[in-house]
């Protein structure tokens, strides 16, 4: 009950508001898309992550590349880079294992944007971390690396 | 008020490098003060990145990207005077949006 009608006042001022936008009262914030995954976020495993991500029997792809170092000595920044050759990748996402609650970030790509990223992460400690990807036709595929962690990134 | 976004675009031929650096504490939630207080999580959940008002990145982020996150990006077809915004919002309400006019 309390669900539905969550989805009615949404459902409402969405449309309430819809006029306003293109006139610019508001602010394209008010237009920020997705509603944050909270399932998949807040999973405290990989397995649950991925369950909750929609992950799970993705395809192993060579086409999924991701660099990072092979060892960071600072977990509270590792730099990594995802770039996807699949064609029509749509979503982008990276998972950090071990980290106590494993998706990182999950990335939607449209018209210009090429199906590429660079982000810094927080890694509590040596970890395998795993890009997803989501193509147009929606297949999923993921690759793997290593990354050891020699001082850890989340208790600081 | 959240600290300006920083926003740089570098045109290469057909691909554009885009860079994003959001001013943010991206607390996780399990560090503690010095009296051993937990500090709370404080951290983006969402931001976009447009360009001349058409989404081209939709990101959804966990507390387990680094203090003041920085992106990097790359686009196709961007030309010199078009605009590039992105916004974001933290798990607290806070947001901050800027924009740049391509070089």
């Amino acid at each position: 009950m309390l669900e539905l009608r969550r989805k009615l006042l949404k459902g409402s001022s969405a449309l309430l508001l819809s006029p306003l936008i293109g006139s610019g009262l508001l602010t394209p914030t008010a237009l920020l898309a997705a509603e944050w995954n909270r399932n998949a976020f807040t999973a405290r495993t990989i397995n649950d992550a991925l369950k909750a991500y929609a992950g799970t029997g993705a395809t192993e792809s060579r086409d999924i590349v991701i660099s990072a170092p092979e060892i960071a000595e600072n977990g509270a920044k590792v730099e990594i880079d995802i770039s996807s050759n699949l064609p029509n990748t749509r979503t982008l996402a990276v998972f950090a294992d071990k980290n106590p609650m494993p998706l990182c970030a999950s990335l939607d790509f449209s018209g210009a944007a090429l199906p590429y990223i660079r982000v810094q992460l927080k890694l509590a400690e040596t970890t395998r971390i795993r890009a997803i990807a989501k193509t147009a036709d929606g297949k999923t595929y993921i690759a793997f690396r290593e990354v050891k962690v020699t001082l850890g990134g989340c208790g600081g | 008020m959240a600290d300006q976004i920083k926003i740089r675009a570098q045109i290469q031929g057909e691909i554009t490098d885009i860079r994003v650096l959001m001013q943010h504490p991206m607390e996780t939630g399990q560090r503690k003060d010095e009296r051993g207080q937990t500090l709370p999580m404080h951290f983006i959940q969402a931001f976009t990145v447009s360009l001349n008002g058409k989404p081209l990145i939709d990101g959804q982020l966990n507390t387990s990207i680094s203090k003041n996150p920085l992106f990097a990006f790359k686009a196709r077809g961007v030309k010199p005077g078009d605009k590039l915004a992105v916004a974001w919002t933290d798990n607290l309400g806070d947001k901050r949006q800027d924009e740049i006019t391509i070089a």
